[in-house]
């Protein structure tokens, strides 16, 4: 990965603690290796002396048959610019490191994360259970080690398929026809299943009587994993005081597809449908991660005709996922449809386009490496250019007229659910969120990728940190993403749409890799390690919608049950992604 | 949808009578009404759910099937639409709320996860098909099925509907059902009904093993209960 | 807070409501149940009632639409059948979620692979309709159909097609995708000219 900050910041960390950091030499890598010991410090000191102080991404890659196991650390500075990457590396069979949430709090979640996938333990967590499985499950499961129960290969393409290709559902050969297994000697009889314990234990009862004297019990109250406003599957463990939410704990977990596991066996190539299927309303945006972060391996560019239509397809599902984010908020807080059927009315439109270029409304599979499936007629630009100049527009001016100044919205969004500037960054939110907060971070300019750079437009605002923020910066950035089309419209050169051949078993050099696009959720971040094969060794997800999440608890405490749906209406988050 | 006749082909009734009275069997108004009321569950799983909210919207427009009143109770839907990847630990969820319904009650399978996986079949944490445990009525193939897709799997249902009778239906028998036990999170997701399975082939772990053991299979196939009819 | 804001904005689903009717009035009769309707319907232009009232007028699906995949055959003079697949695999090793079973047997004679296959079978319960098996068909001989009405009620019956499932006519398929069957037959043509030149450039070289 290219780190320009290396040349930089040499003198300073390496010397500083001799012995304990050092490069990461291996080829096609890039960052720190640091010691376990001496990671909080050298958090603590990239935080606070390098102004590194937006915890990006947290993760790790197993070095199956070797002995271990990496855990990788990420970091930005709000103000913008590359990143700085460190490493710790574990034992396979004793896995520690220390926790950083005491520094970053929004480590948290994604600590958790690691735990359940890799079984690397972080001393003095808060609150380090299971996240996106169950507590009780079976091994963890990204460990290259472990099968699932219906494991055909190591590897895609599996042999069986062709030359001699008899059908046959593998769920059959499973003596339960099923996707299970279980351990040896396992008496289901005599077990007992207490696995929502912990979740409630976790639960921070203590935190005083708001009532004064009146005395209240405190009861605990689970929204979802089926409830109409939780945008699908997720669920929050809330304790309750009278109406007034003393603690919350989300859940998560319950779409969670293996997504990572599945894309450790794929191609490169087949991951990029797949990646439609994390943030499912903005496939395009997926894509483009997933994309720019393989072709940094590859060392391949688009073509410029490429590029434009890249952004155009991007920026065209920023304003699709925002505008239907904001119908439904609207839904959260009792506007029940009529919002939100003119916002999908505007959605319908965007996706046929999508549709006419892609062949899918939903699940464009539309990139390459090095470039898109196939050129855009002039028909298809006639008709982007009548959405953008003409009715878009209008459309999100009628939503505003419609909405912002409406005395219930105002009443029920001003103040709920605030975070502050220091808060948002320091729980690694992204996107609409951390700029609702009065943090100008949005990666389309803080470290411009594809052609970005080329266009005139804001980044979206706010400074209150409520949920009408939020609202007003997401009808701000389709107001600045029209403009972005607008201009792209007008300059999109002709010529080629691919650089090279596209392949289906492309060459990618060993070596790890990062790409990150602002998705309509935040920092849509693809973290890659291959080591020369057809298949990736570590695929891992930066998924802002996960993250976002990390700050659900901290804006609902204190607020009414009614406001944590809007709150959660606010964060906007989809659970492919939450939970891939 | 089109003019619904109710009448009966081959009973007369006089011309002047044709808008007053209509002459029909109890099975046909009793599916004529059932059929153009279908309540769905507001319930969504996974990316086909956006496609059914499509459906659901001014475009496709759900309610010209009478169908718009999406429920978000169990108790006052008709039909459960599993629009999505079913995973392990959702099923239990699941399997309560269908049988939380109240009869009839029906099940469609919308998209290639719910039916058979779909592309994440082979991940770890994945049902291969929700008819693994409930009784699904109609599956609708696609990733995603289109909102047209899936208004054509809810006219199928429809056709379902009005091929029943009214002396046969499941919901009008003696014995009734009880409902469908609801799997347990343990080490794996557990089919209560297949607990003597686990402690007999609880020594199988990995599925290499698992291939061989075809004598074990067929000794299990005699009296299968693992899979929903 | 007067309540200015709600009265402005409820104004705004009446002017929606009273629109449809004037839209309705304006377009008289021409707006329903007619293709350039339907196509009214989904431009940017579009006013008043968006529903398209499916099943009896259908919004059409553009050319590059992708639901399932299927094996085009070439109608020969005489009726025969040709298909075009030869059973390289290629779909099969591209496939995501590896859903394409192919069988290819082997001639008993010279024991070089046949060109057809025995059997290919397409699990769409797994398909996830990327599009990848048509895309990088060297043979042109696997497409993504437009048909999206498959629902059923049994799947084990339904939904696992096999060759003769699979197996469509090239004439649909230039019907459903006539941009795309005319580009690759130019495209075809021109290899076959340019095979024929060069035979014949060779045949000039060597007379003999
Ligand atoms: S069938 Fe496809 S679109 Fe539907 S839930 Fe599964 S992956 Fe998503
Ligand atoms: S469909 Fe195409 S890619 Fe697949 S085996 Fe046949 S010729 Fe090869
Ligand atoms: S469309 Fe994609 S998933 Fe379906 S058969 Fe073709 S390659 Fe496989």
């Amino acid at each position: 990965m290219n780190d320009p900050v290396d040349s930089f910041m040499n003198f300073d960390l390496i010397s500083r603690y001799p012995g304990l950091v050092k490069k990461d030499q291996r080829t096609g890598y890039s960052g720190y290796i640091v010691e376990a010991d001496c990671l909080v410090q050298f958090a603590r000191a990239v935080r606070d002396e390098l102004g590194f102080d937006y915890l990006s991404m947290i993760t790790a890659a197993d070095y199956y048959p070797d002995d271990l196991m990496d855990v990788i650390y990420l970091l930005y500075r709000t103000t913008g610019g590359p990143g700085i990457l460190f490493k710790v590396q574990v034992s396979r069979l004793d896995s520690k490191v220390p926790s950083l949430s005491s520094i970053f709090a929004g480590a948290e979640l994604q600590e958790r994360e690691v735990w359940d996938m890799y079984g690397i333990s972080f001393e003095d967590h808060p609150d380090l259970r299971r996240i996106l499985l169950w507590d009780g499950f079976e091994g963890h499961p990204l460990r290259k080690d472990w099968k699932e129960p219906l494991f055909e290969e190591d590897s895609k393409p599996y042999k069986d398929r062709w030359p001699a290709g008899k059908h046959k559902r593998q769920e059959d050969l499973n003596p339960f026809k099923n996707n299970v297994s279980y351990p040896i000697g396992f008496e289901p009889e005599h077990f007992s299943s207490n696995n929502e314990k912990a979740l409630y234990d976790a639960l921070n009862k203590t935190s005083g009587n708001l009532n004064g004297s009146l005395k209240t019990d405190q009861i605990i109250v689970n929204l979802g994993p089926q409830h109409p406003s939780t945008h699908g599957v997720f669920r929050m463990a809330a304790l309750l005081e009278g109406e007034t939410i003393i603690d919350l704990k989300p859940v998560m977990g319950y779409l969670h597809r293996s997504h990572e596991k599945i894309g450790e066996r794929n191609t490169f190539l087949q991951n990029m449908p797949y990646t439609d299927r994390l943030d499912y309303i903005s496939s395009m945006s997926n894509n483009f991660g997933y994309a720019l972060a393989v072709e940094k391996l590859m060392a391949v560019t688009p073509p410029e005709r490429a590029e434009y239509i890249r952004v155009i397809m991007a920026e065209l599902t920023r304003i699709s996922s925002h505008i239907m984010t904001t119908g439904f908020l609207l839904n959260e807080l009792g506007a029940m449809f009529t919002p939100s059927l003119y916002a999908l009315e505007e959605r319908e439109l965007i996706l046929d386009i999508f549709e006419e270029v892609s062949g899918s409304r939903m699940m464009c599979n539309y990139f390459r490496f090095g470039g898109v499936v196939r050129d855009i007629s002039d028909s298809v630009i006639e008709k982007i250019r009548k959405l953008v100049f003409n009715r878009l527009p209008r459309k999100i001016d009628e939503l505003d007229r419609y909405l912002t100044h409406n005395e219930i919205v105002r009443l029920r969004t001003e103040g709920v659910g605030v975070l502050t500037a220091d808060e948002a960054a320091a729980y690694s939110a992204g996107g609409p969120l951390l700029r609702a907060s009065g943090v100008p971070y949005d990666v389309r300019k803080a470290e411009p990728y594809s052609i970005y750079d080329r266009f005139k437009f804001d980044v979206a605002v706010r400074y209150h940190g409520d949920i009408y923020d939020r609202y007003l910066v997401r009808l701000d950035e389709m107001r600045q993403s029209i403009r972005i089309i607008q201009q792209a419209i007008h300059d999109i050169p002709s010529g080629p749409v691919m650089t090279g051949k596209s392949q289906y078993q492309p060459k990618v050099p060993a070596g790890e890799a990062y790409g990150r696009v602002e998705g309509p959720k935040g920092e849509l971040g693809f973290y890659i390690v291959s080591d020369g094969k057809q298949n990736p060794r570590r695929y891992h997800v930066r998924a802002p919608s996960f993250i976002n999440l990390t700050a659900l608890s901290e804006m609902s405490k204190g607020e009414k049950v009614a406001d944590v749906i809007a709150i959660l209406g606010s964060i906007d988050i989809i659970l492919g992604e939450v939970d891939r | 949808m089109t003019e619904e006749k109710l009448n009966t082909s081959g009973l007369e009734i006089p011309k002047e009578l044709e808008n007053v009275i209509q002459l029909t069997t109890l099975d046909r108004i009793y599916n004529w009404s059932r059929r153009n009321s279908v309540w769905p569950m507001m319930f969504g799983l996974a990316c086909c759910a956006i496609e059914m909210i499509c459906t659901a919207a001014s475009r496709y427009d759900l309610s010209r099937f009478g169908m718009e009143v999406m429920r978000p109770s169990p108790r006052q839907a008709d039909v459960i639409i599993v629009s999505g990847t079913v995973t392990k630990k959702m099923v239990p969820q699941i399997v309560r709320l269908y049988n939380q319904m109240a009869e009839p009650k029906y099940v469609i399978s919308m998209g290639a996860c719910a039916n058979g996986g779909g592309p994440f079949k082979e991940g770890y944490s994945v049902v291969p098909g929700i008819d693994k445990f409930l009784p699904v009525d109609v599956y609708i193939p696609g990733c995603p099925p289109t909102p047209q897709a899936l208004l054509n799997g809810l006219i199928t249902l429809q056709k379902k509907i009005d091929g029943e009778s009214i002396s046969k239906v499941r919901w009008y028998q003696k014995n009734v059902e009880e409902g469908i036990p609801i799997p347990v999170l343990g080490p794996d997701l557990m089919d209560p009904r297949q607990y003597d399975d686990i402690s007999r082939f609880g020594r199988i772990q990995s599925p290499e093993i698992v291939d061989d053991d075809h004598i074990k299979n067929e000794e299990l196939d005699e009296n299968d209960t693992g899979v929903a009819s | 807070m007067d309540g200015s804001g709600i009265i402005r904005g409820l104004l705004i689903p009446l002017k929606h409501f009273f629109v449809t009717y004037i839209d309705d009035l304006k377009w008289l009769g021409k707006k329903y149940f007619k293709p350039e309707g339907i196509s009214l319907r989904s431009s940017a232009e579009t006013r008043g009632i968006f529903t398209v009232q499916y099943p009896e007028e259908k919004l059409p699906v553009p050319e590059e639409f992708r639901f399932i995949p299927f094996l085009v055959y070439d109608e020969g003079q005489d009726g025969s059948r040709q298909i075009r697949c030869t059973a390289c695999g290629i779909c099969t090793k591209v496939c995501p979620p590896q859903c394409i079973w192919i069988e290819r047997h082997n001639d008993a004679e010279t024991g070089r692979p046949v060109s057809t296959p025995v059997s290919y079978t397409i699990d769409i319960d797994l398909c996830m309709n990327c599009g990848f098996c048509a895309e990088f068909c060297p043979f042109d001989a696997i497409r993504m159909d437009h048909d999206y009405e498959l629902a059923n009620t049994n799947r084990y019956e339904h939904d696992v097609l096999q060759l003769e499932e699979l197996l469509k006519p090239a004439s649909y398929y230039a019907s459903i995708r006539p941009e795309n069957y005319t580009r690759e037959e130019v495209r075809k043509a021109e290899k076959l000219a340019s095979k024929t030149i060069k035979t014949t450039e060779m045949d000039t070289a060597n007379p003999n």
